[in-house]
């Protein structure tokens, strides 16, 4: 079992170990979505609420059923499935009890599915050998970083349109890249804030 | 005499259009920008890129067969779903190989092996083409698009590893005054080099957005 500080393990997750920009997942997302500041924010809120809830639920089933039965080389497929019908499940919840969000959030319901980082979070959860309280803020920092990534991408790429000069080959998911690169340079300022592997 | 008929007008087959599309036209990355997550991670490395591209490949050309042989019995509300537990199969299987015959390897590459499950190619290719078009065609596509995605890998590890480590599958390639580009190895890197890459190859082909 890891030892790990879990309220250092938040922070290190949002910042040193930035899952877009360090371990760079999650990437097509954070390539399409990240036109708009207001698509990017809710995004940004759906990944959060999924990568925890299904992180959660993934915990006790890898623990108490996986491991004990010794079928832990089901893991992936096991995590997948729960995750995939987790999603679902939600989406039929918020489209019947909770009609308003549906406008704002549900579209990107199904994309969550396929986005890396929910499935990242559950086999670095394995890997690391987190337990259970470490295992909810390591998600909740996770997908609070990615969100923060993806909100500040949005960000600054709303503003360069205003200026809106780039070259025609690089528009779009080139110029993307170059400003995801800038930004790791950045998050790799944070390295050593934390101590923390 | 008709064997050769057959070979003469194999590029003119549906079958051969479904193999090589994958190679330019619809090339995964630079044409659809798929699956560049592991793509970026783990390309500092040459054998890690190689061991990737095929595992991908493999995954591609199966979970599309199957796909395409249950095509008629998947319905269409669950077929996300139907589609994972295809893949995932696939991908435990190239997990469970990496493990066995190349554990150096398997450790690198960590995490990224199981998040093939999650490359957006694998469930592009079923959702686009597997779940209309037969095993066969299914399965050549498959092959294209995972050979167009290790074609890329090879790209970004051909520049990556000889910069970032000065060495090219694990072998010594730079003069002694080398001084290795860190940056390289690590994820600026990895962006700046897709970044250019992506520049390149849409002004040469003039599909910009």
């Amino acid at each position: 079992m890891s030892t790990a500080n879990p309220f250092l393990l938040l922070l290190a997750s949002i910042f040193t170990q930035n899952i877009a920009l360090v371990y760079i997942l999650g990437m097509c997302p954070f390539i399409v979505i990240s036109k708009n500041f207001k698509t990017a924010a809710g995004m940004g809120v759906s990944v959060i609420f999924v990568v925890t809830l299904t992180a959660l639920i993934n915990w006790p089933i890898y623990y108490k059923i996986l491991l004990p039965l010794k079928i832990e080389i089901l893991s992936f497929m096991i995590f997948i499935i729960v995750i995939a019908a987790t999603v679902q499940l939600l989406e039929m919840l918020i489209e019947k009890f909770f009609p308003p969000l549906q406008a704002s959030f549900g579209i990107f319901l199904p994309l969550i599915t396929v986005n890396c980082i929910v499935l990242a979070v559950c086999i670095f959860m394995v890997l690391k050998q987190y337990n259970f309280i470490q295992t909810v803020f390591y998600s909740l920092g996770t997908s609070a970083g990615w969100a923060l990534a993806i909100l500040l991408m949005a960000a600054i790429k709303e503003k360069l349109l205003l200026v809106g000069d780039i070259p025609k080959g690089l528009r779009g998911a080139g110029i993307t890249m170059i400003i995801a690169g800038f930004m790791a340079f950045a998050f790799m300022g944070f390295a050593g804030m934390i101590p923390l592997q | 005499m008709p064997k050769k008929q057959v070979k003469r007008s194999f590029k003119h087959t549906k079958s051969y259009k479904a193999l090589v599309s994958g190679l330019w036209q619809d090339h995964p990355t630079f044409c659809m920008v798929l699956g560049i997550c592991s793509m970026l991670a783990i390309t500092n490395k040459m054998d890690n890129a190689l061991a990737m591209g095929l595992g991908v490949t493999f995954c591609t050309a199966f979970s599309s067969l199957f796909v395409a042989i249950f095509r008629n019995a998947i319905p269409a509300r669950v077929r996300m779903l139907a589609y994972m537990v295809i893949i995932s199969t696939f991908v435990i299987c190239v997990d469970r190989f990496l493990k066995a015959y190349f554990p150096a390897i398997s450790e690198t590459m960590g995490p990224y092996v199981g998040l093939i499950i999650t490359n957006c190619i694998l469930m592009g290719r079923a959702e686009a083409y597997a779940i209309k078009n037969g095993p066969w065609l299914s399965f050549l596509d498959g092959v294209g698009c995972g050979l167009g995605y290790t074609f890329m890998l090879i790209l970004m590890a051909l520049i990556r590893e000889p910069l970032g480590f000065g060495t090219i599958l694990g072998k010594p390639l730079m003069p002694a005054f080398w001084v290795n580009w860190v940056v390289m190895t690590i994820a600026p890197g990895a962006f700046f080099l897709l970044g250019a890459y992506l520049w390149i190859f849409r002004t040469i082909a003039k599909k910009t957005e």
